[in-house]
């Protein structure tokens, strides 16, 4: 076990640099997800910790020890691929013990190792067959069974779960998260799956084009989103964006089409006049009388989900279009007004020219 | 429906079993030629068999003929057996060794060096034959089954038929074998190997039955009746000068020079079926 330090990690594949300087500590026994979109570095990233990729810039740090200069199997980590790499022509047994010959382990502890890691993933009666006769899902503990043996102060994960069905990966994930309370070793983990991400996750790491946008538990991610980039990633349906102007003491934003919200009674002064992003997030509406309504919504379409009704709209006049989530079922007909209104606290601001947090 | 599967059943197998047919018969009457006494298969062909089976094959098994130096073909056997299980076993092995470099080491002019290889690919021995002799001479390897074996081990084909299955193996087991702390060369034995099974199993029918066949680079280069291979051995027995060939034992020789590469080819028939059967994810 050991924490992770990274310090302005920088990765170029010739000119084109993917990775530009990310500075994350990861704690003892930490269970950490970088999550992001499609291409933003998240492999790369991971890769640069395994040692599969060299840096271009920066330090990694593990445990006590700075390993940029040493090989995967000198630094103590891990590693499940998105595949597994199981190897195909090796039984499960062989698979699992492999790292542990080359070590030169005696036979004896080899065996008693990879027993305890089959009696920990059920894996003990799947232990001579070969990888091909085994489900996805046995695969995929056989991954970790093949991590679990070396003992290693770094588990690092690449999307292990995207290759399994919706059923599947619920319940690995829950088995994940059942191994890492058991083990407590630092795991790192990719994934561009924000559900995975959220339950998984002590904290996050949401990369945005090769840099950290917003590190933090899923709550704060999800609660304080630094940027208008992670307030758009994480939560589905996504937060809806409205442009606004503060009013010039800040007590109040006003929209395009001149509908007025309070940001009750603290304001946001220091912005008073500036253009901003408003965004609030589909859940955090609330139906009320007419006469308290903050927003009247012009039904377009429901969506009726069972648990949630999604609701499809916009702001009067103006092509605003943005969706509302309400909890149980809701009988609504097409056109008619919803008088809405949401509390102050939920409503998130963000500079127009950056897309930075505004807050007090 | 029906009536419609079963005439195409009658179609194929009707056309297949003349494909059999024709494949066979040229086999046939050599089997059947082989067990005549040369008086009656000296002019005509017989068309069945005759009683002197045993006689003809004790024959050239043990003693020979004239016509080919007065050597048995069990002789002849043995050296193209070595000849062809050396350029065998030499071709995979420097392929392969090549192909892994190419494809799983970055260094300097790389793809050069494979485009060389590749190009060679244009030079079969034929072509090359008078250079490649006179090296071979220098080196004072005529008459070795190392001057018959050497100069036809390297290959093109088989580096660039390696080269392409290593691409297609992922990436994903070089970088596990990297965490698993295995070096190149444990990658190669434990990993890489094992993968390439089929391919060198498909690749030895190949190349077993080339270097059985080979006929030109032996004849150049042997002058010793006792390194005589059994192909040139079927040639000389062919053309005899002023005399009937004798056909009976010239075809008993051509079924026994079969019969090496048909066994290889039905030993490593397993392999091919096992890759075809267990398709490795
Ligand atoms: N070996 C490489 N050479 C050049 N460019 C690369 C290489 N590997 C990755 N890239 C580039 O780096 C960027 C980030 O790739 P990376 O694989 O880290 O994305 P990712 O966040 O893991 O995406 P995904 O969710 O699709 O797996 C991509 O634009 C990719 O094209
Ligand atoms: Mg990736």
């Amino acid at each position: 076990m050991a924490h992770v330090s990274l310090q302005g990690v920088r990765k170029s594949f010739d000119s084109l640099e993917i990775l530009h300087g990310i500075d994350c500590e990861i704690e003892d026994g930490e269970f950490i997800v970088i999550l992001g979109p499609s291409g933003c570095g998240k492999s790369t990233l991971l890769r640069v910790i395994a040692g599969l990729e060299t840096l271009s810039g920066g330090t990694v740090t593990i445990g006590e020890k700075i390993v940029n200069e040493l090989e995967p199997a000198d630094r103590d980590i891990a590693m499940v691929f998105q595949n597994y790499a199981l190897y195909p022509h090796m039984t499960v047994y062989k698979n699992m013990a492999y790292s542990l010959k080359i070590r030169g382990l005696s036979k004896t502890e080899i065996e008693q190792r990879v027993q305890d890691a089959a009696k920990i993933l059920e894996l003990g009666d799947l232990l001579h067959r070969k990888p091909r006769q085994l489900s996805g899902g046995q695969r995929q503990r056989v991954a970790m069974g093949r991590c679990i043996v070396r003992e290693p102060k770094v588990f690092l994960f690449d999307e292990p779960l995207s290759n399994l069905d919706a059923k599947l990966r619920v319940q690995m994930r829950f088995e994940l998260r059942q191994l890492h309370e058991s083990l407590k070793i630092t795991s790192i983990y990719v994934t561009h799956d924000q559900v995975e991400a959220m339950t998984l996750a002590d904290r996050l790491i949401v990369m945005d084009g090769g840099n950290a946008a917003q590190i933090g538990s899923p709550l704060e991610v999800y609660e304080q989103p630094m940027t208008k980039f992670v307030a758009g990633f994480i939560g589905s349906p996504a937060i809806n964006f409205f442009n606004g102007k503060m009013s010039g003491d800040g007590s109040q934003v006003e929209l395009v089409d001149s509908t007025c919200l309070s940001l009750g009674k603290n304001g946001l002064k220091k912005h008073g006049g500036s253009e901003v992003t408003l965004g609030i997030r589909p859940e955090d509406f609330k139906v009320v009388e007419d006469d308290q309504a903050m927003i009247h919504l012009q039904v377009d379409m429901v969506e009726t989900l069972g648990a949630d009704t999604l609701i499809h709209g916009h702001l009067g006049k103006i092509d605003t279009d943005f969706i509302v989530r309400l909890s149980g079922t809701h009988h609504l007909k097409r056109g008619i007004k919803l008088p809405l209104s949401v509390s102050p606290e939920k409503l998130h601001f963000f500079e127009s020219q950056n897309g930075n947090r505004i807050q007090n | 429906m029906v009536e419609n599967r079963s005439f195409q059943k009658v179609v194929t197998h009707s056309s297949l079993i003349i494909g059999v047919f024709i494949i066979i018969f040229p086999i046939y009457i050599a089997l059947v030629t082989s067990s005549h006494e040369q008086a009656e298969v000296a002019s005509t062909v017989q068309t069945w068999f005759g009683s002197a089976f045993l006689d003809n094959y004790s024959t050239i098994l043990t003693t020979g003929r004239e016509s080919t130096g007065a050597i048995p073909i069990s002789l002849m056997m043995w050296n193209s057996l070595i000849m062809a299980v050396g350029i065998t076993v030499g071709k995979i092995v420097i392929s392969i060794i090549s192909a892994y470099a190419i494809v799983y080491f970055k260094f300097p002019l790389r793809m050069f060096f494979f485009w060389i290889i590749f190009v060679t690919l244009m030079l079969p021995v034929e072509v090359r034959i008078l250079p490649t002799y006179e090296v071979v001479a220098d080196l004072g390897l005529l008459n070795s089954y190392t001057g018959l074996i050497l100069p036809l081990i390297a290959s093109a084909t088989a580096t660039f038929l390696f080269r392409q299955f290593f691409l297609t193996i992922p990436d994903e087991y070089v970088e596990a074998a990297r965490v698993d702390g295995a070096g190149p060369i444990r990658f190669f034995i434990d990993i890489l190997l094992p993968l390439s099974q089929t391919s060198i199993a498909a690749l030895s029918v190949i190349l077993f039955t080339y270097g059985w066949n080979q006929y030109l680079w032996p004849l150049l280069i042997t002058t010793e009746e006792s390194m005589t291979t059994i192909v040139m051995g079927i040639k000389r027995m062919i053309v005899v000068e002023d005399s009937v060939p004798e056909w009976n034992l010239t075809m008993a020789t051509a079924l026994l020079a079969m019969v090496p590469p048909l066994a290889v080819v039905v030993g490593m028939q397993r392999q091919f079926i096992k890759g075809l059967v267990e398709t490795e994810k």
